[in-house]
């Protein structure tokens, strides 16, 4: 077939095939607008489906339940040594998570007549683009939204090419499970495959350049995983740089800034992700990436150039799946002509280890370099019937609150189901209700939610 | 970085707008979507909201000038650092103080915090629906929390027409898909008083919700704006225009060849301006506020044209100098115009009179209504060939049934015959047309 002899004409031509991409393409289909994915693996999920958060947390509930069988032990059940066997592993993850999952998304896809086209996507000016793979065409449309993503960053001035030096998504496909694993990046894609790889057995070494785990974060919430990760991890290398990596037969051999070489069997970088922009022909529309590849948008996801939008990793940060759906809900909305604006005030974030943590809205930090002034409660989980019957008194919930208004401003928790727990607080910041709505509240007892209403108890009292 | 904001398309095929007021001042500090301009198009006032926040380094633009889609209007700054956005007065009625509320703090303003404008999702949704900026709400929910009643009282009585709706669309209502091409749907502008509550008709069967377009809307406020207002009056009378008819056969091809089609309506415009020449008091615009009548002492005609969209009036100017053929020619184009939705600002204002030819689709007659601020407006139906009796015979002749709407205000019943009569005068004998035309 020749380039250009077929030509589809929609409405929208959404580039990428991830949360963001999804969202906004059945959102429109909703709103009646005739709709296309241009995906280059010709399917729907993206990153997180294919080769990030789920099947990250795939393998964490792995890494939990043998946390889980190892603790207990403390209450006189043992289990004995477990023994992993990859294969079904692997295929488990694969099939009947992921797999399924992607079947769910393309019946959605099919019923809603949102059409995936497999291939690469150039944009050729502000109304068109050729897909590039097996089966080129070209699409005309009258808007497009960019949902192209992100890709795990390479580490910065070290170059080793080899399958045993990792990226997330390599570590995800759990070629073995390596006796020693260094993993560089103290963030949170670092401690998930950490953990998750010293639970199934590895020796874990974590290098981080900056002097803390999950840098900028509250040093609250931070601790209690700190702890955690001091016993999981073989050691914690905080401060430290990774200046050269060298292949010694089936070894990895690392240097470190501070003149120490460690040998490993395999090597996980995870310095962050990098938006994908570039190769996009974005040059023949009004379409500018900064330096980094991030596209600029405004609060109703469009770019500089009125025919396209852009949503989730390549708009910048947080790059977070849900962030990107609710920006599809918006451009799709956008483009349809509805008042929709990414106005949201909380982006929960959760690091799934163990124990997770999760925060939303204004964090002590935040608060401290702004200058402004907020009251904080912390409520310690060794108070938490719950958290005792799970044998987890290391948690900690977090509330910070207008010293004025009583307004709840920021969540922060730590401890098992803080993933779970956050979405409490985030409704709380997003619709602006006070410590004493959170606190006249009645939670279930017992229960580990039952932590909040105890921190807003603690800050009206105001003790 | 300077940013230039330039006039943006403001739909219905219209290329320019003229400029009513300036609501901001160089150097202000703005939040986006502050009411920026204030340009008059076809039939409505529109306010244009800022795009963006930042603060308005220069205005290129002044009350009175006319401007092209795509001119550039203000040009932007960002805002200094720290810089707070000067809030737009909240148009309507303060709100309702709260009620008291023992651990609440006292209502305040939601802008008097730090940070966003504590309010619920889908009251922030229905603050871009109503184009409030949420910062100029007086909060009454707890905490300073904005809740929905606050918006819709800041939204006070329905706001005139806003910029252009997008294309039309409609919402099925109860829980059906919802089809293709989502409009806003916004209330019309106020017309003095409160309609009451529509019932459910849901409870009846299944309706449909379906958004007005832009000149729906304005076609709508318009009319609501002229029946309240003005007393209408209309008087009926028929001309004989056998005679014209028979003229106009004569002269159709001799027209033809100089590339016009003779119409009877150049006819109707030039008898029309003729006769206001000699009632101008239906030439005219009433000022109640200063208790004058404002003659004009030019004669712009208004001819109603239908297009798929709605009703439009074009106004051909200075028709009492203007040669027949010349009339005939400029409607043409003019309709043509309208039809294909590229009128201009020009070709659509300084109308002093309308002529709406209702007889294209049958009927026996109509009663219009006036073309606000004008004084009158003639309605002409479909032309028959009826028995007439003359000197004791029936003899067939064609008439043509008129309906002059006029503003009792300004004339009484004995006034609106005599004008009709000058009008039907000229289309019976249209040999004056050597004297006067």
């Amino acid at each position: 077939m020749v380039m250009g002899d077929l030509v589809i004409e929609v409405d929208v031509a959404v580039v990428g095939g991830g949360p963001g991409g999804y969202t906004a393409a059945f959102r429109c289909a909703d709103l009646g607008l005739e709709t296309v994915v241009v995906d280059a693996g010709t399917r729907l999920g993206g990153a997180c489906l294919w080769e990030g958060c789920i099947p990250s947390k795939a393998l964490l509930h792995v890494a939990a339940v043998l946390g889980e069988a190892e603790r207990a032990k403390e209450f006189g059940v043992d289990f004995g040594a477990p023994r992993v066997s990859l294969d079904p592993l692997r295929k488990w993850k694969s099939e009947r998570v992921v797999g399924k999952l992607a079947r769910g998304l393309a019946s959605v896809a099919k019923g809603k007549g949102v059409e995936v086209v497999g291939g690469t996507a150039v944009f050729e000016d502000s109304r068109s683009l050729r897909v590039e793979g097996d089966a080129p065409q070209k699409i005309r449309f009258k808007h497009a939204i960019v949902a192209t993503g992100s890709l795990p960053a390479p580490l910065p001035g070290v170059s080793l090419t080899s399958e045993r030096v990792m990226d997330s998504t390599a570590a995800l496909e759990l070629p073995d499970v390596p006796e020693r694993l260094l993993v560089i990046g103290g963030g949170y894609i670092g401690l998930e495959l950490g953990q998750a790889y010293a639970a199934l057995g590895s020796k874990v070494t974590l290098v981080e350049m900056l002097d803390g785990l999950l840098p900028g974060l509250d040093h609250d919430l931070v601790q209690p995983l700190a702890r955690r990760c001091e016993k999981l991890f073989v050691k914690i290398r905080l401060g430290t740089k990774v200046t050269s990596l060298r292949e010694e037969g089936a070894l990895i051999e690392a240097r470190f800034s501070d003149g120490d070489t460690v040998v490993f069997e395999r090597v996980l970088v995870a310095v962050g992700r990098r938006p994908v922009s570039a190769g996009l022909g974005l040059e023949t529309t009004r379409v500018r990436p900064d330096a980094r590849g991030v596209i600029a948008v405004d609060d109703r996801c469009r770019t500089a150039d009125p025919a396209i939008y852009a949503v989730g990793d390549v708009t910048g940060e947080p790059m977070l799946a849900h962030r990107a759906m609710r920006q599809g809900v918006v451009a799709a909305e956008a483009i349809a002509g509805r008042p929709a604006a990414f106005d949201n005030i909380a982006v929960p974030a959760v690091v799934f280890t163990d124990p997770e943590v999760a925060w939303c809205g204004l964090t002590e930090p935040e608060a401290a370099r702004a200058g402004r002034k907020v009251k904080v409660a912390k409520f310690q989980w060794a108070a938490s019937g719950r958290a005792a019957t799970l044998g987890r008194a290391d948690g900690l919930t977090k509330l910070l609150a207008d010293p004025d208004t009583g307004r709840v401003l920021g969540v922060g928790i730590v401890g098992p189901g803080a993933g779970e727990l956050i979405a409490e607080g985030t409704l709380a910041v997003e619709t602006a209700i006070t410590i004493e709505d959170l606190a006249a509240t009645i939670h279930t007892h017992p229960t580990l939610s039952e932590t909040l209403m105890e921190a807003a108890e603690t800050l009206l009292r105001g003790t | 970085m300077p940013r230039p904001f330039a006039l943006p398309d403001l739909g219905e095929g219209l290329t320019e707008a003229e400029i009513v007021k300036v609501l901001v001042a160089e150097g202000d500090v703005i939040a986006e979507d502050a009411p920026l301009l204030e340009v008059e198009t076809d039939k409505a006032t529109v306010e244009i909201p800022s795009p963006m926040a930042g603060r308005v380094a220069k205005i290129h633009v002044q009350p009175g000038q006319t401007v092209k889609v795509g001119a550039v209007l203000v040009t932007f700054d960002d805002a200094p650092a720290g810089a707070r956005a000067v809030p737009t007065p909240a148009p309507g009625p303060p709100a309702p103080a709260a009620p008291p509320r023992a651990a609440a703090a006292a209502p305040l303003p939601a802008a008097a915090g730090e940070g966003p404008v504590p309010a619920a999702p889908a009251t922030r949704r229905l603050a871009r629906e109503l184009r409030v900026d949420l910062r100029t709400v007086r909060a009454t929910g707890p905490g300073g929390r904005v809740t929905d009643d606050d918006v819709r009282a800041a939204a006070g009585a329905p706001r005139p027409a806003a910029p252009p709706a997008p294309a039309a669309g409609a919402r099925l209502v109860p829980g059906r898909a919802e089809p293709a091409r989502p409009a806003v749907a916004k209330p019309l502008a106020a017309a003095g008083f409160e309609p009451p509550p529509l019932p459910k008709f849901e409870q009846w069967g299944p309706v449909e919700r379906r958004p007005l377009s832009h000149l729906r809307r304005t076609i709508a406020e318009r009319m609501t704006l002229s029946a309240t207002l003005i007393p209408h009056v209309t008087h009926f009378d028929r001309a004989d225009i056998t005679e014209l008819d028979a003229i106009i056969r004569r002269n159709v091809e001799e027209a033809q060849q100089r590339g016009v089609t003779l119409t009877l309506t150049s006819f109707l415009l030039k008898a029309a301006a003729l006769a206001l020449g000699e009632h101008p008091q239906f030439n005219a615009s009433l000022d109640p506020a200063a208790g004058e009548l404002i003659l004009k002492r030019y004669y712009h005609l208004g001819i109603a044209v239908a297009t798929d969209r709605g009703l439009i009036v074009p106004v051909i100017h200075d028709v009492d100098k203007k040669p027949l053929l010349d009339l005939q020619r400029e409607l043409a184009a003019l309709a043509q115009r309208v039809r294909d939705g590229k009128a201009t600002l020009d070709d659509l204002r300084g109308g002093t009179f309308t002529i709406t030819n209702i007889g294209a689709l049958g009927g026996t007659g109509a009663i219009p209504i006036i073309n606000y601020p004008e004084v009158a407006i003639l309605g002409v139906a479909r032309a028959r060939e009826e028995p007439v009796v003359r000197e004791g015979r029936i003899v067939p002749r064609i008439l043509l049934p008129l309906t002059l709407t006029f503003d009792h205000r300004v004339a009484d019943g004995a006034d609106g015959a005599r004008f009709a009569a000058a009008i039907v005068r000229r289309l019976e004998r249209p040999e004056q047309l050597l004297l006067d035309w």
